[in-house]
């Protein structure tokens, strides 16, 4: 450790790093300071002005977030006077803030409702402020509400800093200073790539899913239609935090009885195509080495990954794999396969999908995913709606027996499990690439250097017959964007790229940390959930996709075998380039298979 | 060279330029020749004055007569009275009819010495008054940590609101070792009824260009900005003369006078708004951004425009330096009081009886600037307040006329000398009004960003629009000083912080009135 400072906190003597900021000493002390703009994940935006402390010397309080603890300092944190100020503060947010706590998507997870009330202030002390404006509810995702937004710069943070999709930012000042989307033209209309990494950090709820959870409820309650639903490898470890069951726990079991309780016709599971997924664009991948490909594969599983893509980096939209994702994957095969296999009719079937992610919802009503001659994927309900509508039916989601869900697009090996953290996917795929290419299995099938939270991880392989396979894993689209400029300059002046296989998701920590996840998912509970995965991989039977019976079973009755005609129709896709202003199509940017 | 016996001084200004100073001038030159008069008399378009007179002003050497709001045709009478026959003309005096003249006071101006006295687009006249003398004494004679130390010993501060001693930031910049050093004149005045800055650089922009240069040696800085309001037309075209013309005799550029000190110099057009007066909003603004304000630390000084150590200094602050320079410090603390040294340029409006611009030794008193330099009370009502530093500035009553104007004796008030701004209120004046006005500037200047300042300037305006509409009551008051305190504990930045000034001191000074506006 470099060299340390001496400094008192309310009367406490701490040797601190003089690197760090009064509130992250503070924090790592257990000592409290009052914040609201704050956050741990993200570097200080400074608008709130909550955390101020005194520091003696100093004729004005000092904001904690920001300023750098120095040698000698002497700081306070709760005073007469400090109280006060807090206080009058939260009472002049508020003053300008949408008071609706009772029916707002963040009760109770709310970080002002958490602080006004920890302040004690007095709503009726100052007048309102606020002007309603409209909300902004054009995206198919993510609903914006400026009534409830107070300014404090997390979203903007989040959206041009850690993702650099600069889809939000701060127009006007003073008073009517806001934060808005490019020209006012709304977020659909708009750079953003649905990740919703902005609804996870607002402290309020002033962002949020576009909810389906009604349409769900119609579906499932009418009598003439066949309801499927699917869930993320993530969601099973992301529910028993909700319901007083410890973080990360794994509870696959209670999400199939939840599920079939509240009246599902079909419980399946996303996994099993997430296997589907690992043969499909496994077969891509070990058909581009072997034929010495110089341009590199990249995995298409993540929506958010794809429109950021088709936005920024369309010059390489051949590199991406053409396999959809497992979700329009179970889509697609819902009422395809499955209508078959159980003689419904299609049309009368509705596929729900319960996924850690906003941008599923843009990826559902894609155009061209309509392979089944239905719109594939009809409803995609984040994980905070699906706990919504648990507590919704009255279900005790900690007592629920469990059940096993039902048969046919359900059986998952570890391998589809992990693809809900980062490195998951890349980590599923060499295990069967490794077959694919050696007809042998790897003898330990736990790659560790692609998991972790490092935000660029690299990994050689060596592969026998093949040689050395390099392979690269970003999750955040700010990594993503260092991984994706690297291959173009590989491209550029070496005429290759210095990976072959390259894992990206959108989110930081990968699905697990994805945008529809409960609120309060800061970076170390991404991280247990992701453990949490890997828990579960190690203890099932099956922990590679090729040896799922029911991905063999689906071959041998349906799709023939990976990448088979029948195979590209349905399970494999197109891309776009997108305006970088509008996010709008422009062109397109690659083929269909035939 | 030519010698005349007369000069006559054109003040060129916005508004003399309104009044189509330039057909004047040349219609002046015009009726000089049909009389013959063209090798006697010099006609020189100069700087402010330092008297503000309504439309066209001329002060007429060496006669010392000033003339004010001259048309055309005063122009035959003009010449024939007064530069033929040597009878001023008393019906277009600017202080006609009264025995008032106001206290030019030419023994006490430093950074106002050459205006309204030299050709302003003349860099040579600039030289003959000893100009860049400083300079070359700066680069070829000393070393720039002796040119630190002197400013130290000078004991000049920040003549921008806040004054910091000058020296002491330049020593935090001086000893850096890295590739890139900048300095950045903030030239964004935006202090409500300030433009001290402006007429400094109307009248005098080579004494300005001279500071710059000093203080880049100084500190180490090879590239200079001056962040200047895009309002200030003219202030910007002598700018770039004055620039283009220290280029052409080689004091700016590469190895200037040999030195191997290099040295160029940018003029950047800031967009209006008043937080980018604040130094990191305007070193943001600077850098292409929306001008919002950075944390300090890290200070500008040590990582400010495009994350370089900058000394950012106001336009007078600068503009004092080459004083400082060529007489040495100890001439310099002949001025002001001992622990506040040198002179500060105000520039004095509202309710006196002529409102302008002047110079005076810090620590004169602000009945001595009324009365000397602005003739007093207009129509002879009686004195009522005064707003001393603009917006971010305190409302006095007349228990204080006579306290001392400098940095050190205002603060025993609470009160502060901002940036040399003095609006005089006589007894009709209502403080509830000036109020209003403030909180309504500060409501459309905050920058959006913090939330005390976003929502505070709004809530204050919000409760004295109601007191001034009767429909306030007592506590609305505690509650606007309450609210003004919160912004200022909590602010991010000088404007958030500002607003309690204001409020407190008006409601200290004058809250009987403010009583008898809330709800009966």
């Amino acid at each position: 450790m470099a060299k340390t400072v001496n400094i008192w906190i309310d009367g406490h003597a701490i040797e601190a790093d003089p690197s760090m900021n009064i509130i992250e000493v503070a924090d790592k002390h257990g000592i409290h300071i009052p914040r609201l703009c704050y956050h741990p994940d993200l570097p200080p935006t400074a608008n709130c002005g909550v955390c101020v402390v005194d520091v003696a010397g100093n004729p004005l309080p000092k904001r904690a977030c920001c300023t750098p603890v120095t040698e000698g300092m002497k700081i306070t944190t709760n005073s007469p006077k400090l109280r006060s100020y807090r206080k009058t503060l939260v009472e002049m947010i508020l003053s300008n803030h949408e008071v609706v706590c009772p029916t707002c998507a963040a009760n109770n997870k709310c970080e002002l409702q958490t602080l006004a009330n920890n302040l004690g202030v007095d709503p009726d002390h100052l007048p309102t402020i606020l002007r309603k404006q409209p909300k902004d509810d054009s995206s198919l995702s993510i609903i914006r509400d400026v009534n409830k937004c107070i300014a404090c710069g997390r979203c903007v943070t989040v959206c041009n800093e850690v993702q650099t999709v600069y889809a939000l930012t701060f127009a006007d000042r003073g008073f009517e200073g806001h934060v808005d989307t490019s020209f006012g033209k709304g977020m659909a209309n708009s750079p953003c790539v649905n990740c919703g990494q902005c609804t996870v950090y607002c402290p309020t709820g002033a962002l949020r899913e576009k909810s389906e959870i009604d349409a769900v409820w119609e579906a499932i309650l009418d009598p003439d239609k066949h309801v499927i639903v699917q869930e993320a490898p993530s969601i099973r470890v992301s529910l028993g935090e909700e319901f007083g069951m410890p973080l990360g726990s794994v509870t696959p079991k209670k999400m199939y009885a939840a599920l079939r309780k509240m009246g599902f016709d079909s419980v399946m599971d996303t996994n099993f195509t997430a296997d589907l997924t690992i043969l499909e664009e496994g077969t891509e991948c070990v058909a581009k080495l072997k034929a010495g490909e110089k341009r590199p594969l990249i995995t298409s599983c993540s929506p958010g990954w794809i429109k950021f893509m088709e936005t920024y980096y369309p010059d390489l939209a051949d590199c991406v794999s053409t396999a959809k994702s497992p979700m329009s994957m179970f889509g697609v095969l819902a009422k395809t396969y499955y209508a078959q296999e159980h003689k419904v009719d299609p049309a009368k079937i509705v596929s729900v999908a319960i996924m850690p992610c906003t941008a599923k919802k843009f990826e559902a009503r894609r155009p061209e995913l309509r392979d089944s001659g239905y719109q594939d994927t009809d409803y995609v309900l984040t994980t905070r709606e699906f706990i919504r509508m648990i507590k919704e039916a009255g279900i005790d989601f900690a007592n629920i027996p469990e059940e096993e869900p039902d048969e046919g697009m359900s059986f998952y090996s570890g391998a589809g499990t992990i693809f809900g953290a980062t490195g998951g996917v890349m980590e599923a795929a060499i295990r069967s690439a490794y077959f694919l290419v050696t007809g042998k299995d790897l003898e330990n099938v736990e790659i560790g250097a692609v998991r972790g939270l490092e935000g660029v991880k690299e990994a050689a392989v060596d592969v026998p017959g093949f040689g050395e396979v390099r392979v690269a894993v970003a999750h955040g689209l700010g990594n993503a964007r260092k991984v994706m400029d690297r291959v173009r300059e590989g491209l550029a002046t070496k005429g290759e790229s210095p990976w072959h296989f390259i894992e990206i998701m959108a989110c930081p920590g990968g699905c697990v940390g994805g945008g529809g996840q409960p609120y309060g998912n800061d970076i170390a509970s991404r991280a247990r959930r992701g453990l949490a995965l890997y828990e579960e991989d190690r203890n099932l039977p099956v922990r590679q996709s090729h040896r799922n019976p029911e991905v063999t079973r689906i071959y041998e009755r349906f799709l023939e075998k990976p990448n088979s005609p029948i195979a590209l129709k349905l399970l494999h896709t197109y891309y776009f380039k997108r305006s970088v202003t509008s996010g709008q199509v422009t062109e397109q940017a690659t083929h269909k298979h035939h | 060279m030519k010698y005349f016996r007369t000069h006559v001084l054109v003040g060129v200004n916005e508004a003399s330029k309104q009044a189509g100073v330039e057909k004047f001038v040349a219609a002046l030159r015009k009726e000089l020749e049909k009389s013959g008069l063209q090798e006697e008399v010099n006609v020189l378009e100069t700087g402010p004055l330092g008297f503000f007179g309504k439309g066209i002003c001329l002060t007429v050497y060496p006669d010392n007569v000033n003339y004010e709001n001259i048309k055309a045709e005063d122009i035959p009478e003009l010449v024939a009275e007064h530069f033929l026959k040597g009878r001023p003309v008393h019906r277009l005096m600017f202080d006609a009819g009264s025995r008032f003249t106001p206290k030019f006071n030419y023994e006490s101006r430093i950074v106002l010495r050459n205006s309204g006295i030299i050709d302003p687009e003349s860099i040579d006249e600039y030289l003959g008054t000893g100009g860049y003398e400083a300079w070359e004494k700066a680069l070829l004679q000393m070393k720039p940590a002796d040119i630190v130390e002197e400013v130290k010993q000078s004991g000049l501060r920040g003549r921008g609101g806040a004054g910091f001693p000058t020296g002491l930031k330049w020593s935090f910049t001086a000893p850096i070792k890295c590739d890139q050093k900048y300095v950045v004149v903030n030239a964004d005045e935006g202090e409500p009824g300030t433009f001290k800055d402006r007429l400094i650089m109307e009248g005098d922009p080579n004494q300005l260009l001279e500071g710059i240069m000093i203080c880049a040696r100084a500190v180490g800085a090879t590239k200079a900005f001056i962040y200047i309001r895009g309002e200030y037309k003219l202030s910007i075209e002598r700018l770039r003369k004055a620039i283009a013309q220290c280029y052409e005799y080689g004091l700016l550029g590469k190895n200037i006078f040999g030195s191997k000190f290099d040295l160029d110099l940018e003029i950047r057009i800031g967009a209006g708004a008043y937080v980018c007066g604040e130094e990191t909003a305007l070193i943001e603004s600077l850098e292409g951004n929306r001008g919002n304000p950075r944390w300090k630390p890290p200070f500008p000084g040590v990582k400010g425009l495009w994350g370089c150590p900058t000394v950012v200094n106001n336009v007078e602050t600068l503009a004092n330096v080459p004083f400082i320079i060529k007489h040495g410090a100890g001439e310099y603390k002949k001025f002001g009081t001992p622990d506040c040294s040198g002179t500060k340029v105000y520039t004095i409006l509202g309710d006196v009886a002529y409102p302008g611009l002047c110079e005076a030794d810090m620590g004169t008193t602000l009945r001595t600037i009324i009365n000397d330099y602005a003739g007093g009370m207009k129509k002879g009502f009686r004195f009522k307040a005064a707003l001393i530093g603009g917006a971010a500035g305190v409302i006095l009553s007349d228990r204080l006329l006579d306290v001392k104007m400098d940095l050190n004796s205002l603060n025993q008030y609470s009160a502060v000398l901002g940036s040399g701004a003095i609006l005089v209120m006589d007894e009709h004046a209502s403080i509830v009004d000036m109020l209003w006005s403030i909180l309504r500037f500060f409501r459309h200047e905050s920058c959006g960003k913090c939330s005390p300042c976003r929502n505070g300037t709004q809530q204050l305006y919000d409760i004295i629009c109601k007191i001034r509409k009767g429909e306030g009551t007592e506590q609305d008051l505690d509650l606007m000083l309450l609210i003004a305190e919160t912004m200022q504990q909590t602010s991010f930045c000088a404007l958030g912080q500002s607003p309690v000034m204001p409020v407190r001191s008006a409601l200290e000074n004058f809250r009987d009135e403010f009583v008898a506006s809330t709800k009966k």
